[in-house]
């Protein structure tokens, strides 16, 4: 959006906030998933992120992070991954036994090769 | 028991009547079983296979089946009982469909509960679009062993709609129904076995996974079977230029709303009072609970007992319960009933 | 899809629409907006069917826009509402027409709050006599317009010159209809065919030889809302809510909109503009816009009336090529002129010429 249609108008038209399934890409889902199956058994319990050191500072949420990758929403993804420490503490706490901290680390790498087009 | 054996009435010939009626007969008791369709079996008849385990209905059909095989058991169908009055002096009268009336010493109502009636949540269309069916309807596709799209192709992806009709102060059920989770879970994993390539998405408020190994079946589900859970209640279902359902709702865990097409769409609907049991309770006078199903002498040591004088309560005339709680239930109704006449 | 299933739904939301004798209240923006409009309604209602509708010039707006903008308290609409009851009982009437959805949605919202809290009425009563010496009955019944061009479609269907169909092919007129939010999506009951599948304006169309289309954000609100137009800078949230809903009735190619709520005609059809002039697209088959007309302006052709009396020139998005396709004759030399010659504004940035 230019400035001068936002000049010509004084407002834009807004963005979506909707997931729109048929449009979205499950292809890192799809990744995370063969390489970490124990990331089917999350059933949201919030316990990885109130363990998150983190999550204490920053707005990294496992848990969000992991219906993100589910419903195939990329971009919040991006700078999500990045935050995560890698200290294991999430693995302790989770009631599923998911590998949470590989989920993290596969997800990195699943987004790293959709950028240079291997996914 | 001694001299002429006592008559007990049972009103409604579903699971719950079909057990207290099989539990009295072998104890020596002479049993009416009283049932308003064709045949005894109540809503099991239509089911396909049951939680948590997924055995054959037909198993637990034909238990019940032999139970009420019986020289002590007389069966009328296509009757309901519109009455039931205690008479001091211990007899029970009991007024029947079609202008005829019985005598008992006791009475059993189990009368049951009815599904939801779906086309009353109207922002779901079911009735209007061809591919919204109800957990009832799959569990005939089950039965007829297909499962497809009013046009006969094979669905890409299904959805199945948790609490329709329950939890709902719109249609007037604040209750929950209790069994529906479990049967959706149920549900998914069958479609899955059918269709390993279709798509199946639950759309829950709360996973209420209350019962022995219904916990591990929804694990299962999600581990081995792949059915994926959206938590959020859909809010509308329509349809695009191409006949797919398109369904909004919140997957409140992202925060965010939620947009997908479907190929069938699938409303788990949930337990209500049974219209002819409601008629039943209105004319006898018998209590009912603000989730209309009948009030019972006391919930947590007396759920079996009616108020009145010889009139017992069995199954989910009393509340939504699944088969295992509802037979567990009916032989309590059974001791209530013999304790009141071996005590008169 | 199944259309037994729809007129089950239909079946269980009728409302009583009086058959004559009505109290006519005009809506604040409409006149402006849809010119020949309100007009219509009380030439058809009048001329054609023979109806007897009564104005009374005392009549003011119901603040709606106001107390939706969160300006006017409950209390004061309630007040201005009573004082339009009491106009219509002095003249006698008991059955109130009201032009507006906003106001019909205030009227509605009025009627529960005084059936379900009582002293709110009295409240009121005792408001209005203070503020004005007035009293007032609480009418008979309430109707939107669209409701009484709905109860007299057929009436009018049979006096019809043209129907909604195209004049060369024979094939009838793809139509999305457009139901105002207020009309029933509050009170699904006071609308006819309720609030998921209302059928007051598909009722029109189909007794006018039209196609419905049912499409997926078909229940969706236009995105009008006062707090989205009065604030500039939240108009966005407007603009988006109708370019979802373009989006969605494209595929099916739809050859009019038909709405019954100020707003949504408005919107619909001055968005249509603006997204062109952001995004260069427009939702008509080849690149044309969809004409958004109002119920009574959809009669008034069905009628045989002359476009540029009903107003349609006034519209952004021009009516010009479904007039064609209808068969409809319009002089585009008196496009423009008053009845007494004099020329009137030309809008500009028109959309389908």
């Amino acid at each position: 959006m230019s400035l001068n249609q936002a000049n010509k108008f004084g407002f834009v038209i807004n963005p979506s906030r909707l997931i729109d399934y048929d449009s979205s890409d499950r292809k890192v889902r799809d990744y995370v998933t063969l390489r970490e199956p124990s990331f089917k058994l999350c059933f949201a319990c919030g316990g990885c992120t109130a363990a998150c050191t983190a999550g204490q500072h920053t707005s990294f949420n496992l848990r969000r992070m992991i219906t993100y990758i589910r419903r195939g929403e990329i971009e919040p993804l991006r700078d999500e991954v990045t935050r995560c420490m890698l200290c294991g503490k999430c693995l302790l706490v989770c009631p599923r036994g998911v590998n949470t901290r590989n989920v993290v680390a596969v997800t990195a790498e699943a987004i790293s090769k959709l950028d240079r087009n291997e996914l | 028991m001694k001299g002429t054996p006592k008559h007990v009435i049972v009103a409604g010939g579903g699971v719950a009547g079909m057990e207290a009626a099989g539990s009295l007969a072998e104890m020596g008791y002479r049993v009416t079983l009283v049932e308003k369709g064709e045949d005894p079996g109540g809503h099991l008849l239509q089911w396909h296979a049951l939680f948590p385990d997924r055995r054959p209905a037909d198993e637990v059909r034909s238990y019940l089946r032999k139970r009420i095989v019986h020289h002590n058991i007389s069966i009328i169908t296509r009757t309901t009982v519109e009455k039931i009055k205690y008479h001091p002096g211990g007899t029970v009268s009991v007024n029947l469909s079609g202008g005829t009336d019985e005598k008992a010493d006791a009475v059993i109502v189990a009368t049951g509960f009815q599904l939801f009636d779906a086309h009353r949540k109207e922002e779901y269309g079911y009735g209007i679009y061809d591919n919204v069916i109800t957990s009832a309807d799959l569990e005939g596709m089950f039965n007829r062993g297909r499962v497809a799209k009013a046009d006969n192709s094979v669905p890409a992806r299904i959805g199945l709609i948790h609490c329709v009709g329950s939890r709902d102060e719109k249609v007037n059920n604040n209750h929950c129904s209790k069994v529906c989770c479990v049967t959706a879970v149920k549900q998914a994993i069958e479609i899955r076995e059918m269709l390993p390539s279709c798509e199946i998405f639950c759309f829950y408020m709360d996973m209420r996974m209350y019962g022995p190994y219904y916990e591990e079946l929804y694990r299962e589900s999600q581990e081995i079977h792949n059915v994926n859970f959206i938590r959020g209640k859909v809010s509308e279902a329509s349809v695009n230029i191409n006949n797919r359902l398109v369904i909004k709702v919140e997957d409140t865990l992202a925060g965010r709303p939620l947009k997908m097409e479907l190929d069938i769409m699938v409303l788990m609907v949930g337990m209500e009072m049974e219209e002819a049991g409601a008629k039943l309770a209105e004319a006898s006078g018998f209590k009912r609970g603000i989730n209309r199903f009948l009030e019972t002498g006391d919930h947590h040591y007396g759920n079996n007992l009616s108020g009145v004088r010889g009139v017992f309560y069995a199954g989910t005339c009393t509340a939504p319960m699944n088969i295992t709680d509802t037979i567990s239930h009916a032989r309590a109704a059974v001791a209530e009933t013999v304790r009141y006449l071996d005590g008169r | 899809m199944k259309p037994e299933g729809k007129k089950r739904i239909w079946a269980e939301y009728q409302k009583e629409i009086p058959d004559d004798h009505f109290f006519y209240v005009r809506s604040c923006i409409r006149q402006t907006f849809f010119a020949g409009s309100e007009q219509v309604f009380l030439k058809i209602l009048r001329n054609d069917l023979g109806k007897d509708v009564f104005e009374d010039p005392r009549h003011t707006t119901c603040t709606g826009i106001g107390y939706h903008g969160d300006v006017v308290p409950f209390e004061t609409i309630q007040a201005v509402v009573a004082r339009h009851f009491s106009l219509a009982t002095e003249a006698g009437y008991r059955h109130i027409a009201i032009s507006c959805v906003t106001s019909f949605g205030i009227y509605t919202e009025i009627l529960e709050t005084w059936k379900h809290f009582p002293e709110t009425l009295e409240r009121t009563r005792e408001d209005l006599y203070k503020a004005t010496g007035r009293t007032f009955e609480v009418p008979e019944t309430i109707s939107h317009t669209s409701d009484i061009i709905y109860k007299f479609r057929d009436e009018i269907a049979r006096k019809a010159k043209y129907n909604l169909a195209d004049i060369t092919t024979g094939k009838p007129l793809k139509v999305v209809e457009h139901i105002g939010c207020h009309y029933s999506k509050m009170f699904p009951k006071y609308g006819v065919g309720g609030a998921e599948f209302p059928h007051v304006l598909v009722g029109m169309v189909e007794s006018w030889g039209g196609d419905v289309i049912d499409y997926p954000e078909r229940r969706h609100c236009c995105g009008f809302g006062f707090r989205q137009y009065l604030v500039q800078a939240n108009r966005g949230y407007s603009l988006f809510a109708s370019r979802k809903k373009f989006e969605s009735m494209e595929p099916y190619q739809p050859d009019m909109i038909i709405a019954n709520c100020p707003g949504c005609t408005m919107f619909m059809d001055r968005w249509q503009y603006t997204i062109n002039e952001i995004d260069g697209i427009t939702y008509g088959v080849n690149g044309q816009g969809i004409p958004v007309l109002t119920y009574e302006e959809v009669a008034g052709l069905i009628l045989g009336y002359d476009p540029w009396e009903l107003g349609l020139q006034y519209h952004n998005v021009q009516s010009i090529p479904l007039l064609r396709r209808m068969g409809i004759k319009a002089d585009p030399a008196r496009r423009f002129l008053a009845k007494d010659g004099t020329r009137l504004p030309e809008p500009a940035n028109l959309i389908n010429g």
